[in-house]
């Protein structure tokens, strides 16, 4: 049997791509990846229309799919994020039809139980045996885990391979199996490994950063939970960080061996696994070069697919086993429910990932983050988007120390007994007021819904309006 | 208690904004050095606007003015005192009639604002050689005045002698301005150490400084705070030392004892002194952060 095509045309000729369906991408290659925009403009070359993207994610790299939206090519949208840039023309209203905004594990489950209906899946691998056997570990393009890219692999209708890496049969080390795949196309290159780099990976100066991460810390060490089998998620940027950083002292100090770290792995997580804080790491996708080495080499480093890390609907999860996890906001309100969609004037930047997943999992979910930032205040009456229910949020930390959701009075109970400053949601709500004022709420046209965010029970939690 | 004293360009709205969350004990809003002559203005109206309105909590709020040979300390006092610092610190402060134009002063603008007269107190900075030769009388002007600070930076320009990491070239100005303060009565404190990501190096000095009888230190980074604050606070050992002094005192009450041993040695006046300093400082620092 034959899967080798030798263009991208072909493959899509082949794969039967038509008029309607719906095309899938995963992100791992991030800020670098060269395959989306390929694919997209050999497919407006066929003259194919009213396609649907599912991707996991858009970066910034990926503005070319404007045009592609503007043109017709693609009349609907379906991801997890979008970064910025991809965000303000999608606020502005290039697309017809709302964005559909899911989960990382929503997005697993709704195409595993086929909620979901993938045509034609497109899977950027780094390296590829020419039947399909494929990994991200290894090649010149390496991004380490493909997590997000094995519903899309097993579901989809048919199932395409591009690689810049073609090596001989049989590939050993392999993420996605052959049985799962249609076609195997070669490019030059699918991708920039430089780009992968998702947020900072030096732990950060800004002394309120540090402020709020060593508060957050120290909360943690409050809980109960940092003991022995502990386990934890945080992401890449620098609060998150310095999190784990001030964390690594503690278990280091006292002599605590976690169990597992999980989510998106940053080398600072490689270097606390490596020094004894964790057993191993459960990585869904790579944010840095050392993560990619790591993932490749140390086989305490295990390679997760998207539903593994947080489906709903799986029988269980490396989420459900969580005991911590750090996360940001761009915005949080008095009830606790948490904005990574928007900005504060309401224009599209970033979306659920794993936030909410992991959030309705772990034990304890803390936010971190400052009371205003460049006097926007973060802490707000109502956000301006629900990306994560209240009810999953137990601590809000800021650098005026820490906030308790009302609903977790055993947590309360347990920091009151710490020398911890603990303020109310209502304080941190007075305080932003004094300093930032209230805000001029931004023009928004109500009747132009330009997103639906999706709950991981499949409830549209909320809208985004379109920005005029 | 002043362990640290965090300096903030008065002129940076936003570390003033943040400047209670740095764990410093006081933060010192500058008007001095840390502003150019064109931003003399504006940093005296911020630091007068965050008087005003931002609330500092725990942490003590000290303004850095202008010295009295230039032509802003008046307007520098003017500006903030009606807005109640804790704290006025003067620089290059040679003699006492330094600090009787600033008493006058400020006597006559808490006056004019219906502050209490004398609640807005001086920590004045010795960092010229007369000051430093002055310092004793310095220190015992005014009750206004709560400890000197040694400025380093312009004590050595003047000495004409180049400012080392290891300081040297101060040895004999901090164990004189240790002197002359505990002599009047007051608190010395250490001037900053500058190389700021020298965490080893910022270490030993601040053990020195300790070591020497110093208070407190002037820090210029928030990175340095932390462990500037570890440095100045009593260890473990020393509180619990401290609280055995006062068992066995309590214990040598009951039985009639004149003559009072802890571990075998004599504890005599200066033993209790010490240990009720001690304890003083750590129950000032229960419930705060370090």
């Amino acid at each position: 049997m034959k899967k080798m095509i030798s263009s991208l045309r072909e493959v899509i000729a082949a794969t039967g791509l038509s008029d309607g369906m719906c095309i899938s991408f995963h992100h791992h290659l991030r800020g670098g990846d060269y395959v989306l925009n390929m694919v997209m403009d050999e497919i407006a070359a066929a003259g194919i229309k009213d396609l649907t993207v599912n991707a996991s994610s858009l970066f910034d790299c990926h503005l070319p799919l404007v045009s592609h939206i503007k043109s017709g090519v693609v009349t609907g949208l379906e991801t997890n994020y979008v970064s910025a840039a991809i965000g303000k023309e999608l606020s502005a209203g290039v697309l017809k039809q709302p964005v559909i905004f899911r989960s990382h594990g929503l997005r697993a489950s709704d195409i595993v139980t086929g909620r979901s209906v993938i045509d034609v899946a497109f899977i950027a691998a780094p390296t590829s045996d020419p039947m399909g056997n494929c990994t991200g570990k290894i090649g010149p393009s390496a991004c380490g885990s493909l997590g997000y890219a094995y519903a899309d692999a097993e579901y989809a209708k048919k199932t395409v391979i591009i690689t810049d890496n073609l090596v001989s049969y049989p590939l050993q080390m392999r993420s996605i199996q052959e049985i799962n795949v249609d076609y195997v196309a070669v490019v030059d290159s699918i991708g920039d490994p430089q780009g992968i780099v998702s947020g900072t990976t030096k732990m950060p100066k800004d002394p309120i950063a540090l402020r709020i991460a060593e508060y957050a810390a120290k909360a943690i060490e409050s809980s109960g939970l940092l003991r022995d089998g502990f386990s934890f998620q945080t992401g890449a940027g620098g609060a998150s960080l310095a999190v784990a950083g001030f964390l690594k002292e503690i278990m280091l100090k006292k002599g605590i061996k976690g169990s597992f770290a999980l989510g998106g792995i940053t080398g600072y997580l490689v270097d606390m696994m490596e020094q004894g804080c964790f057993q191993s790491l459960q990585d869904v996708q790579c944010f840095d070069l050392k993560a990619v080495d790591s993932i490749c080499r140390n086989p305490n480093h295990i390679e997760i697919s998207a539903a593994q890390y947080a489906s709903p609907t799986a029988k269980s999860t490396a989420a459900n086993s969580l005991d911590v996890v750090v996360l940001g906001a761009t915005q949080i309100d008095k009830n606790f429910n948490v904005n990574v969609h928007t900005d504060s004037s309401g224009y599209l930047m970033g979306g659920s990932g794993g936030h909410t997943d992991v959030a309705a999992c772990a034990k304890l979910t803390i936010i971190v983050a400052p009371l205003s930032r460049a006097r926007t205040s973060i802490v707000v009456d109502k956000v301006k988007c629900v990306s994560t229910p209240g009810e999953s949020i137990d601590l809000l930390v800021t650098e005026y120390g820490i906030t308790v959701n009302p609903l977790r009075t055993d947590l309360l109970e347990v920091l009151a007994q710490s020398k911890l400053p603990i303020v109310s949601i209502q304080q941190l709500l007075t305080t932003s007021v004094a300093l930032n004022g209230i805000p001029e709420e931004t023009n928004e046209r109500e009747a132009r819904v330009i997103g639906e965010v999706y709950n991981r029970d499949n409830r549209m939690i909320d809208v985004i309006y379109q920005i005029l | 208690m002043r362990r640290t004293m965090l300096f903030l360009p008065g002129n940076s709205p936003n570390m003033i904004a943040n400047g209670s969350f740095l764990g410093a004990d006081s933060i010192i809003l500058d008007l001095e050095d840390a502003v150019s002559p064109d931003n003399k203005d504006a940093a005296r109206n911020l630091v007068k606007s965050a008087l005003k309105h931002l609330t500092f909590g725990t942490c003590e709020v000290i303004v850095r003015i202008n010295s009295l040979d230039t032509p802003y300390w008046e307007i520098d006092l003017e500006e903030v005192v009606p807005y109640h610092p804790d704290v006025i610190m003067p620089t290059k402060v040679s003699d006492c009639l330094t600090i009787e134009l600033l008493v006058e002063k400020l006597d006559t603008l808490e006056q004019k604002c219906g502050l209490e007269i004398g609640s807005v107190k001086l920590l004045p900075l010795i960092e010229t050689a007369l000051g430093l030769e002055h310092a004793y009388s310095i220190a015992s002007s005014s009750k206004r005045i709560v400890g000197l600070l040694l400025g380093a930076e312009d004590l050595t320009a003047d000495l004409r002698c180049e400012r080392t990491k290891e300081g040297r070239e101060i040895e004999y100005a901090r164990g004189r301005l240790v002197n002359a303060a505990r002599a009047a009565g007051v608190e010395p404190y250490d001037c900053p150490f500058t190389a700021i990501a020298d965490p080893e190096g910022l270490a030993v000095d601040t053990m020195l400084a300790k070591s020497l009888g110093f208070s407190g230190k002037a820090v210029i980074n928030p990175r340095h705070v932390s462990r500037v604050n570890e440095i100045f606070s009593p260890t473990t050992g020393e509180i619990e030392y401290a609280k055995n002094v006062f068992a066995a005192i309590e214990e040598a009450g009951k039985l009639g004892k004149g003559a009072i041993s802890l571990n075998g040695k004599m504890i005599d006046a200066p033993i209790v002194q010490r240990a009720k300093l001690v304890l003083e400082a750590a129950r000032a620092l229960e419930g705060v952060n370090t």
